[in-house]
């Protein structure tokens, strides 16, 4: 049962899989066993990131390619159900439009660069997606009358998912059955589904072949694959993926602004946690995902409080601001490229 | 025939300033836009020449490149702010002098920088692409947050010195300053730079370096030193273009070098990966087109430029002048 959920892609390592149970288990439970809002709005991020990362991973690990236009696509679904909210009144169908039409447009957006520019070296698709995205992010931000400009789009979602619902009187171990915590399972069950799905993709005949192309495209194209249509294929999984992961955060935040899903910031935020979490494993992309979110949302608190400690001293309180601490991830992030070009599910599949 | 398509990419400046004549209508304005787009694609052409020449010799593509723009420009800003006696001066030459002085700092200051990124951060990864891509982006965030940590997280704003502020007037069209001094600068360092390549022994050995490192290395030629020297040379041409770019925004940013880098990567495309002569057109055709587009259309500006590239590259797939490691 659980082989066929995971797709025979067991962890292999007996930490590893302790450590996936308790993520898992505590992202079912979040709203039961970390009352409060920043606790709830945590867990869902993590949810939701787990899929983005997870796409991103489809493309950087598996495939070997190195895109910059992953939130562009992320923004692509956020805005596609962000306006169909809008337009259309705040219905399950609106976002059920606004899903469809969201991941219809970044799908043929990935086909259209794939074919451009997969055909020539990976360094060369590198730079032309971090060119269209940023093109795209300042192409948003000017066309105000449609996407809001910098300030984004605020819309209303379907009653049902809003804290003002109440699906019983009754307590659940004290917490309120709202439309909070139905939104907080919606996000939760589709970030699974999808998260098994893209396990089902990366150890399929398909996924296999993917690996082989990152391994050795030359040899790929002997053995008689289309290395560019597999490559194109891939591209355009991950894409669609990262729209559905910004089409949930959309639902979740109830807002869409460039800050949110389009910036460059996002962007290496991903690429972080890809390369911290391990490339080439999904389950990297749940440890990566949870932990840098949980160092988002936590670790920086603890850094002003280092900031205040070391006051008075020359230089170090500016090296430990807590607006530094992308200072400090982007040093691990070369020293992991380096040294654990696995990450950390790479290292504890290793000690096993 | 064959001639005429490698003599086509020539072209391509002089008939987009034409079709941009048409379009503008006014000749004046033209005239206006035209200087600053050749400005600005020369600002480019410097900071994108050291990376093109960098991926040519060494396949090696720095996306880290952006950091040294940024770094130049605030050892730029900071030397002008020293010598302010000098900038405040209406004299020319004391302006100039002291531009020219922070030119020189922030290219040794980029340059040393250079030397160090290639050592420690790029020398592991030699011949890895994805590692490559990856490395040199953590190196540029691990650069933008040092330079927060030194100049203070705020945008700073310099105002040129006096003799660089206002236009000239010919006829109708005000030309700024600033910009002629600016495609001045441009236009000799491409004129050194293909004097360079084309008629000194160096030029000679990076050439063949482009064509064949390991056929260099055979002859006796320590290519490692080769390609570090040209790496320090693109870090500190990234500098100069930095300080230059910043003089023409007046405000800078620790970000400022990964903006222009989408522009800089355009520009690297459509010339063709390598390709110095290529890099020149490229820059000239983004900067030409952004100004047009910008007086034009300006909210589709920067798209103008992605519809450029997807243009020249469904003409030649591998840019206007392909270097033969660009497959």
């Amino acid at each position: 049962m659980i082989d066929t959920l995971l797709s025979g892609d067991r962890p292999h390592s007996r930490p590893l899989a302790l450590l996936l149970i308790a993520i898992g288990l505590c992202l079912a439970f979040a709203p039961f066993l970390f009352p409060g809002t920043k606790p709830l709005d945590t867990a869902a991020r993590i949810c939701i990131f787990i899929v983005l990362v997870a796409s991103y991973d489809l493309l950087l690990g598996y495939t070997g390619i190195v895109s910059f236009a992953h939130t562009m696509f992320f923004g692509i679904g956020a805005y596609g159900v962000a306006l169909a909210l809008g337009s259309l009144g705040a219905s399950f169908l609106a976002i059920l439009v606004g899903v469809l039409a969201g991941t219809a447009v970044s799908c043929a957006l990935a086909l259209a660069i794939g074919l451009f520019s997969l055909r020539v070296k990976a360094i060369f698709f590198a730079m032309v997606t971090l060119a269209v995205a940023s093109a795209f992010a300042v192409l948003v931000s000017q066309l105000s009358s449609i996407t809001g400009g910098e300030d984004g789009l605020t819309y209303r979602i379907p009653r049902e998912l809003t804290p003002a619902f109440r699906l019983t009187d009754m307590r659940l171990f004290d917490v309120r059955i709202d439309g909070r915590l139905l939104a907080y399972y919606l996000v939760f069950f589709s970030a699974l589904v999808l998260f098994l799905i893209m396990l089902r993709i990366v150890n399929s005949p398909f996924g296999t072949t993917l690996k082989a192309v990152r391994d050795n495209a030359f040899r790929a194209e002997a053995i008689g694959y289309r290395v560019v249509l597999y490559r194109t294929t891939a591209t355009v999984l991950s894409a669609a993926m990262a729209s559905l992961a910004g089409a949930l955060l959309a639902i979740w935040i109830r807002y869409t602004g460039p800050a949110t899903t389009l910036s460059m910031e996002i962007m290496i935020d991903i690429l972080l946690m890809v390369v911290i979490g391990g490339m080439g494993t999904m389950y990297g992309a749940v440890i990566g995902a949870s932990l840098f979110i949980l160092a988002q949302t936590y670790l920086q608190s603890l850094m002003a409080s280092a900031e205040a400690a070391t006051r008075g001293m020359p230089l170090l309180p500016d090296l430990v601001a807590p607006e530094r601490w992308l200072l400090w991830l982007g040093t691990l992030f070369i020293l992991s490229v380096y040294f654990f070009p696995d990450g950390i599910v790479g290292r504890l599949r290793n000690r096993g | 025939m064959e001639r005429l398509g490698k003599a086509a990419p020539l072209l391509l400046a002089p008939v987009l300033a034409l079709v941009g004549l048409v379009a503008v209508g006014d000749p004046s304005v033209w005239l206006t836009l035209t200087v600053a787009g050749l400005a600005m694609g020369l600002m480019i052409f410097i900071m994108a020449s050291g990376l093109t020449v960098v991926f040519g010799l060494m396949d090696v593509i720095n996306f880290g490149h952006g950091a040294f723009v940024s770094v130049g420009a605030f050892v730029g800003f900071t030397v002008l702010a020293w010598l302010s006696g000098w900038t405040q001066n209406p004299a020319v030459v004391l302006n100039l002098a002291a531009v020219f002085l922070a030119i020189l700092a922030s290219m040794a200051v980029t340059g040393a920088l250079g030397l160090a990124f290639e050592r420690v951060i790029v020398k592991p990864v030699y011949g890895h692409h994805l590692k490559q891509i990856l490395v040199t982006m953590g190196g540029l965030i691990v650069a933008q947050q040092l330079i927060h940590v030194v100049w203070g997280p705020d945008a700073i704003h310099v105002a040129r010195p006096p003799s660089l502020q206002g236009s000239f007037i010919i006829g109708e069209a005000a030309i700024e300053k600033y910009r002629m001094l600016a495609v001045a600068i441009g236009l000799v360092l491409f004129v050194a730079m293909r004097h360079v390549l084309r008629a000194t022994k160096l030029g000679l050995l990076v050439r063949a370096g482009v064509e064949n490192g390991e056929m260099v290395e055979a002859l006796g030629y320590r290519i490692n030193r080769l390609f570090l020297l040209v790496f320090m040379a693109g870090s500190a041409l990234a500098g100069l273009g930095g300080i230059m770019w910043g003089l023409y925004q007046e405000t800078i940013t620790a970000h400022m070098g990964s903006e222009i880098m989408v522009l800089v990567f355009v520009v690297v495309i459509i010339g063709g990966l390598g390709s110095i002569e290529g890099c020149f057109i490229g820059a000239l055709l983004v900067g030409l087109l952004s100004n047009y587009m910008a007086f034009m259309a300006p909210k589709v500006a920067l798209v103008s430029t992605i519809a450029l590239m997807v243009g020249v590259l469904m003409w030649r797939p591998q840019g206007l002048y392909p270097v033969v490691k660009a497959k």
